[in-house]
């Protein structure tokens, strides 16, 4: 009970992170908080006590297994991740030679 | 599950100082250690897979990150209506936390999940598909179609970060 909780304190750091902070930088650090919150709490719920990790091999004496669903599942949210974060870090980039600053604020003119 | 415990307080205390910094840098650092944390994290809850694939995508991620802020850093600013903001956004994160802890209390115990879906493949996995690995198994044979989505969207987002980084056909 207490550790889904504290996840879901990681998930309320990312947020305040996204909600509160005026630079890009950090409105991407809060994403990406947010993201590995989320992923751990898949994992979290697909634990099983006492079990072993999902691959078969002969003469083992532990019999449960956890569950492999959400480990998969995770395993494709992962990579994403990364893709949606370089996305994000290009364009801030971008940003930041158009306008000289990351401040959201600041970034009001709209010229193409 | 002490050690997990532990370990996601030291991830609480890793995004707390990647949120509070005022450097750029050293909030991007600190985001690295969370990310090395969860990797831990993963290898205590038995998702060996999951441990190396978070490796590997968060030195990554740290690596774009330290190219996108490096020697472009600056002070922050703190005008405009800083104390009603502040004061809102606590209001509503303490809504959520409320909110989440009695949803929390309807969730399976925590180490007993409910494995319907996940038996079929524990018990089937090795004969309809010859993986011993039942991740495997189950990313590349039973949701392959997930994969390949996986695979467009990484596809998708190399293109697209060409197409907004590229220098030649910009105007002046």
């Amino acid at each position: 009970m207490s550790v889904y909780f504290l996840c879901l304190v990681l998930f309320c750091i990312g947020l305040y992170c996204i909600l509160r902070k005026r630079n890009l930088i950090k409105i991407i650090i809060g994403i990406a908080i947010i993201e590995y919150a989320v992923n751990l709490f898949f994992v979290l719920v697909g634990y099983k006590m006492g079990g072993r990790a999902p691959i078969l091999s002969p003469g083992q004496s532990i019999v449960d297994m956890v569950d492999p669903l959400p480990q998969a599942l995770v395993l494709t949210a992962i990579v994403i991740g990364l893709a949606v974060t370089a996305l994000i870090a290009a364009i801030a980039m971008r940003v930041y030679e158009k306008y000289g600053t990351f401040d959201i604020t600041k970034i009001r003119r709209l010229k193409g | 599950m002490l050690e997990l415990q532990i370990l996601l307080i030291f991830m609480i205390i890793g995004a707390l100082i990647a949120v509070k910094a005022k450097d750029l840098l050293s909030s991007v650092i600190a985001l690295g250690t969370v990310g090395l944390g969860l990797s831990l994290a993963f290898l205590i809850l038995k998702a060996p897979d999951l441990a190396i694939a978070q490796l590997v995508v968060e030195i990554l991620c740290v690596i774009i990150l330290i190219r996108a802020t490096i020697k472009k850093d600056l002070p922050f600013s703190t005008s405009g209506r800083w104390f009603f903001n502040t004061i809102v956004t606590f209001v509503f994160l303490i809504v959520f936390l409320s909110f989440a802890y009695f949803c929390i209390k309807d969730l399976p115990q925590f180490g007993k999940p409910i494995m319907k879906v996940s038996q079929f493949f524990l018990n089937q996995g090795l004969r309809q598909t010859g993986a011993t690995n039942l991740v495997s198994s189950v990313v590349l044979d039973y949701r392959a179609y997930d994969t390949l989505g996986e695979a467009t969207i990484l596809f998708t987002a190399v293109v697209a970060v060409l197409a907004v980084m590229r220098r030649a056909g910009r105007k002046k």
